[in-house]
Parts: structure tokens; sequence; C-alpha cells
């Protein structure tokens, strides 16, 4: 996927004067995950998903610390069940492996569940350049690949279209009367969907766990097309990244409570899906050949570096369904793959920190979205360590710098500090009038542009503590 | 009890009002007050734009000027935070630094934990007529647990009555220099923290850090709302409310 988080600030303009998303956003904002999250943890007790976030952590952690390790592991039990297993250095490679799985299996038609490793990839594209039809069966990414647009939340993609967006993109590419009940619009899709399902002769799905002792894949699904996926088809490949992988079942049943809990408030997904090898002598259904790519794309980057915490990453979503900014702008706004505090770290993490500079600043730091994360992720600390890197490669403005540096070096000198503040005072005091305020400010338009700066009330406390302590 | 107060750059210069009431506080609770006449700024500009050099010299500051008190005390949850929580960072790897950063900065606190947790049962010279709503500023609230003590200090205030806005939790978009750099975002996170102020039905909405304060004033007069107050804990609760 081509990568638009430079122009996060230019795209963020657009979503705040666009009153259809702006719509769309108030309404994820108020009806959404957040709050059934909120109420999923409220049952499972406070207390307990604390705990739970804890062994989450840990056991994310335990696997980061000998990725090496339980990736051999993965490698040698999914081979002995009879799958492929392929390693890709980036997304481009994957691209390359997936193609030619095609080409030896003579593949026309792939259906997919959700991977957001396949968008990193700019998966689609490819096979549909290669000639073989990419299908996306995720009802979110289904509506997205309609409109020919990037998902804009990594479990609800299409979140920032209306019901009414949709029912018009239906009519459109259904040929059919258009329909407003949510009911009817699905059925719709659904029949669409079911001669593609019976039509493929490639799945492709994400992998949200790999689990190392079994060697087996799992997706966590609502819809139950990743069943299908990694089922009907005559060949599966399973596209994820290296860090996905856990030492074990047990681990998989902690984190699977962590997840569902956290990205949609539910206790347990309507599917949780399995696929360990091909199809054996016993099995009723299954695919002939079975493929994992377990991609790097700059994970390895990350390992043992002051950012590795965030491998730990489930993609919940958690983080974006409680950010001010995210819940304010969408996710188009930056402008990659993965959106949100997530994709404040990983986007530059992934891409180049000098592709994607205004990330690790268009934060509030606010902290939301660390104290919601199923694995403890500390993203504003990983956001500010960003920001460290950029002020130490002389990725920010010079003037952003020289003013930092001058606001320290008065700060440093305190009669310096408090005659430059005194007249401050005064001088923004007398600036804000009757009104006591100003609408126009230099050097601070960014401001002023949409709220008003209240003026001082005119003179220093350390001048008027003073004249106090000597009155 | 010797108490220093941090008063913060921002009130220093632009609402001495909220220091006042501070220092009033402290002393209507038995502390011995004690303001370092020459202390200027936390470091956290720096800190959060990732100019940790910038931010390090100040914290060596405020380590010097402060270490010699049992307690100190600051009206501001993010300022507070600043110390308590980062500066042990900033410090990290050097051992006779750190060491007496981390005795510092377990003895900070934001001013309303203080008063609420750590200073004895004492009067509030405070009153106030009329409804209020209160802000939880996210550094208090997520990095040092501020959420219960303004509260249970407000209901001692005669006349004051608490109405709860709805996401009280939420971020009001300030995020320090991301109001400047992000304006138009920083807006309208403040413009949703603005309607559901309004929402309330309340007369003035408190909260306990400036940067919050200007950014929820200043969004409100811009959207025509002459009325609402935007106080300071600090000023309810001392009953010096401007």
């Amino acid at each position: 996927m081509r990568v638009e988080s430079m122009h996060f600030k230019a795209r963020a303009h657009d979503a705040l004067a666009n009153p259809v998303l702006q719509a769309n956003l108030a309404k994820f904002g108020s009806a959404g995950l957040a709050q059934l999250r909120a109420q999923a943890v409220e049952a499972y007790g406070a207390e307990a998903f604390e705990r739970l976030r804890t062994a989450g952590a840990e056991i994310r952690d335990r696997a980061l610390a000998d990725l090496d390790t339980y990736l051999e592991r993965f490698e040698r039990e999914a081979t002995r069940r009879g799958a492929t297993v392929l390693f890709a250095a980036d997304g481009a490679e994957a691209r390359d492996l997936v193609l030619e799985i095609c080409a030896v299996h003579g593949i026309r038609k792939a259906i997919k569940s959700k991977s957001m490793l396949s968008e990193e990839a700019g998966l689609n594209e490819a096979l549909a350049a290669a000639g073989v039809q990419p299908v996306e069966t995720d009802l979110g990414e289904y509506i997205i690949q309609l409109a020919a647009e990037p998902p804009s939340h990594i479990i609800a993609p299409a979140v920032h279209k209306s019901k009414d967006e949709v029912a018009d993109l239906f009519a459109t590419s259904h040929g059919k009367p258009r329909k407003t009940d949510i009911a009817q619009m699905t059925r719709e899709a659904r029949e669409a969907l079911r001669a593609h399902f019976l039509s493929a002769d490639l799945g492709i799905s994400g992998g949200n766990f790999l689990v190392a002792e079994t060697g087996s894949g799992a997706v966590v699904t609502n819809e139950g097309n990743g069943r299908m996926v990694t089922t009907l088809p005559r060949v599966h490949v399973c596209i994820t990244g290296i860090e996905k992988v856990i030492p074990t079942l047990e681990d998989f049943a902690t984190l699977l409570r962590l997840l569902t809990r956290s990205a949609t408030g539910q206790a347990i997904s309507n599917y949780v899906s399995f696929f360990t090898g091909p199809r054996q002598a016993a099995d009723r259904d299954g695919p002939e050949h079975m493929y994992f790519i377990l991609v790097d794309g700059g994970r390895t980057n990350l390992v043992g570096t002051d950012l590795a915490e965030m491998l730990r990453c489930i993609r919940c979503g958690a983080c974006m369904n409680h950010c001010p900014v995210y819940k304010t702008v969408g996710g188009h706004a930056y402008g990659w793959v993965y959106p949100g505090p997530m994709g404040a770290v990983l986007t530059p993490s992934y891409v180049g920190l000098e592709n994607a500079r205004d990330l690790p600043y268009a934060a509030t730091l606010c902290n939301q979205c660390g104290v919601v994360c199923p694995v403890r992720i500390p993203l504003p600390e990983l956001l500010r360590k960003l920001r460290e890197k950029e002020v130490e490669r002389g990725l920010r403005p010079t003037s952003e710098i020289l003013g930092l540096r001058a606001w320290s070096w008065v700060a440093q000198r305190p009669r310096l500090y408090a005659f430059a503040t005194r007249w401050a005072a005064r001088v923004l005091r007398l600036l804000g009038g009757r009104r006591r305020r100003m609408r126009r400010l230099v050097f601070a338009g960014g401001w002023t542009a949409a709220r008003d700066f209240p003026a001082p009330q005119g003179a220093t406390f350390r001048d008027l503590y003073a004249r106090r302590q000597s009155g | 009890m010797r108490v220093g107060l941090f008063v913060t750059c921002l009130v220093d210069l632009m609402r001495p009002s909220i220091g006042l009431a501070a220092v009033k506080l402290l002393a209507a609770a038995g502390c011995e007050v004690y303001v370092p006449p020459a202390q200027t700024c936390c470091g956290q500009p720096g800190y959060n734009s990732g100019d940790r050099k910038s931010a390090r010299a100040l914290a060596e500051k405020v380590l010097a000027e402060f270490e010699a008190c049992d307690y100190v005390v600051v009206p501001s949850g993010s300022c507070a935070g600043m110390i308590r929580v980062h500066y042990p960072d900033l410090f990290r790897g050097e051992v006779v630094l750190l060491d007496r950063v981390r005795r510092l900065a377990e003895r900070v606190y934001e001013l309303t934990d203080f008063l609420a947790s750590v200073a004895g049962p004492h009067r509030i010279p405070g009153a106030f007529a009329g409804t209020i709503t209160y802000h939880d500023s996210c550094s208090g609230l997520r990095e040092l647990g501020v959420k219960r003590q303004p509260r249970a200090l407000l209901a001692k205030v005669p006349g004051l009555e608490l109405v709860e806005m709805s996401e009280c939790e939420q971020c009001c978009g300030f995020g320090g220099t991301f109001a400047v750099k992000f304006g138009e975002v920083s807006a309208a996170i403040a413009d949703r923290k603005c309607q559901a102020i309004e929402a309330s039905g309340a007369e003035a909405v408190v909260l306990g850090d400036l940067g919050c304060m200007l950014n929820i004033e200043g969004r409100l007069r811009r959207r025509g709302n002459e009325t609402t107050k935007v106080l300071h804990v600090a000023e309810v609760l001392a009953g010096e409310a401007p």
C-alpha cells in the first residue's frame, strides 16, 4: 500500500471538512466499541482483567524474547503436518510468493478473509495485475473493495461509511434495487459472496496467532467467512507477520480472552478457527495444499530496541477506539495500513520515520490507549521515543528546535526569565483588552484559528508573591 | 511539614490566582509553605517534544530547588506527573542523580491528591454558589490516579453542586504543543468537550490543569459561549475564583 503518512495534516484537514465522514465518526464514537469493551471488562471483573492484561503481556514478551526459536518450532511442527512454511523479508517478497503459488496451482480466483499484512503488501493489486481475481469476504472489507478504498480501522474497515453510502454502493455493484434495511443488505452481500466462495480455487487468510507447539494458525472472526476461506478452496495461504507466533495453545486461550473483549467487547468471537496443515486422509474438508507466508516487513528491526514492546500488539484496535485524535479524523488521515496510536508507532517503524514524521506528534499523549491496551504497550512512551529519534535525526523544523532550546535556555536563568515573563504578562494582558482574550496571536496561529487565547491576569505569580511576602 | 509549592510556568505567567489559591489551601491544611523563588519550568515541553536535553537541564534545576522539602505540591496534574513519573526516565542509567531524583519523585503530589490523601483533615476555605462540572485532565487522571480527590474536596465546599458531564475522562485536545502543531484537530476535539460541558448545564467547568483550561476556555468563547466559567479547582476550593 502506498504511504501517504507525510500528508497527515492535510488529510486530517480534509477529514474535518467532510460532513458525511464527521457524522459517521460521531456515530462510531457515541455508540462504539469503547463502550462495549468497558461493559465486557466490568462483566469479567476489572481487577481480574488487569491480571489478564499482565499475563497477556508476559506471554507476548516470552514469545518475542525467543522469536527465532519459536518460529523454528512453528516451522517444524507445521511442516510435519504437511504445510509449507515460507518466510518473506518484506511485503514485496510476500507478494511474489503468493503470485508464485498462484502460478504453480493455476489459480484464477482468490477469496480472502481479513489480513492487514495483505494490505501492507498491496496484495490485491498484485493479484489483479497477474490475472487472479481477489475477492474480500469480510463484509467491511467487501464494502471497501467495492469502493476501491483502503480500510480505515483494523477490525471495522468500513466504519467511515454510512449505511446510505453502502446502499448506493451495493445498488451500483450488485445491479439490484437499492435496499436500506441492514439485514436485507447483508443478505444481498451474502448471496453475492456465496458464488465466489464456491468458485474460488485459493483462500487467503491472515493469522491472528501462530501456535508454535502445534504448527497451527488461528483466525478470530464474527462472520464465519474466515472458516470458509480456510477450508473451501483447494489451496490455502495464511499470510501474517512473524511476530504473531506464541508458544502454546494455553497461551492462545489467554490472549483470546483479551483480544475479543478489547476489540468488540465480546467474551468470545462467533468463530475461532484453527488450521493445522492441509486436509488429511480422514478429514471431510480442508485444502489440498496449505502455505504459511510469514513476513518480517520491518519487525526484526524492532526486536531488542526501545520500541520492542510494540511487537506485543495483538491487533484488537482498542487504542484507536479510545483515541481522541482517531475519533476526530478517522483512519484514512494516518495514510497507511494501521491508523490510530498503533499506526503512529508502526508506520514510522515499518516505512521509515522520515516518511511519517507527523504521526508521532499527532497525539495528545492522553494515554487513553495505554490504559486499554490488552498487552500493556506503553503507547505514549513509544510515541515520545519516536519524537526523540526525530529530534536526534534532525527531522524536525529548525524553528521548532530553536524554540524549545530558547525556552529551556531562558528557563535556566531565573532573573532573565522573571524579567521576560513579567513583560510578557503585561503585554499580553494589554493585547487582551476589555474582553481579556485574543482572537489572533503571532506564532500561535494554530491555536487561534479556531480558539481564542485567554489573556494572562497581568502580573506574574512570582511578583505578586514576592510583594505579599515583603509587605 | 515543609511543603514546597511548584507553581508551574503557566500559572506563574497566565493565572497567578491559582498559585495564590494553592498557597492559601496549603496553609489552611497546616503546612509550612515554601515557594522557591527561582523556580521556572519542569521541562515538560522539551520532554514531550523529543528534546530530552532541554528537559533534563530543567529537571536538574527542579531537583536542586525542591530536594530539601518534605513534600512538593503542584497545582497541575501534568507537571506533577512529569516530575513524579517521567523524571526517573530522564535520569535512567545515572546512578547518583537517579537515586536523588527517585527520592524527590515519590514526594511529589498533585494539589488535590495532597490535600485529600496526605494532609490531615482540615477546613476547606472556599464557598461557591452554583453548579459545576468536573473535567478529569489526562495526566492527573491516568498518571497519578487523581479522580475522587478533587470531588471529595469539592463536596465540602458550601453551596457547590457537582453535575457530571458525559465522558468527563475524555481528553480536551490540548496536548501541549499539539494544540498549536495540529490546531485544527485539537480544536475539533475541544469542541466535543465544550458540547459535553454545555450539555451538563453547569455554570462552571472546574479542572486541575491550566493548559486544559486555556484550551477549553478558548474554544468555549470562540463558540460564542460567554457565560460558562472555566475555573481551577484550587481557585474554587480557596474561594478565590477570579
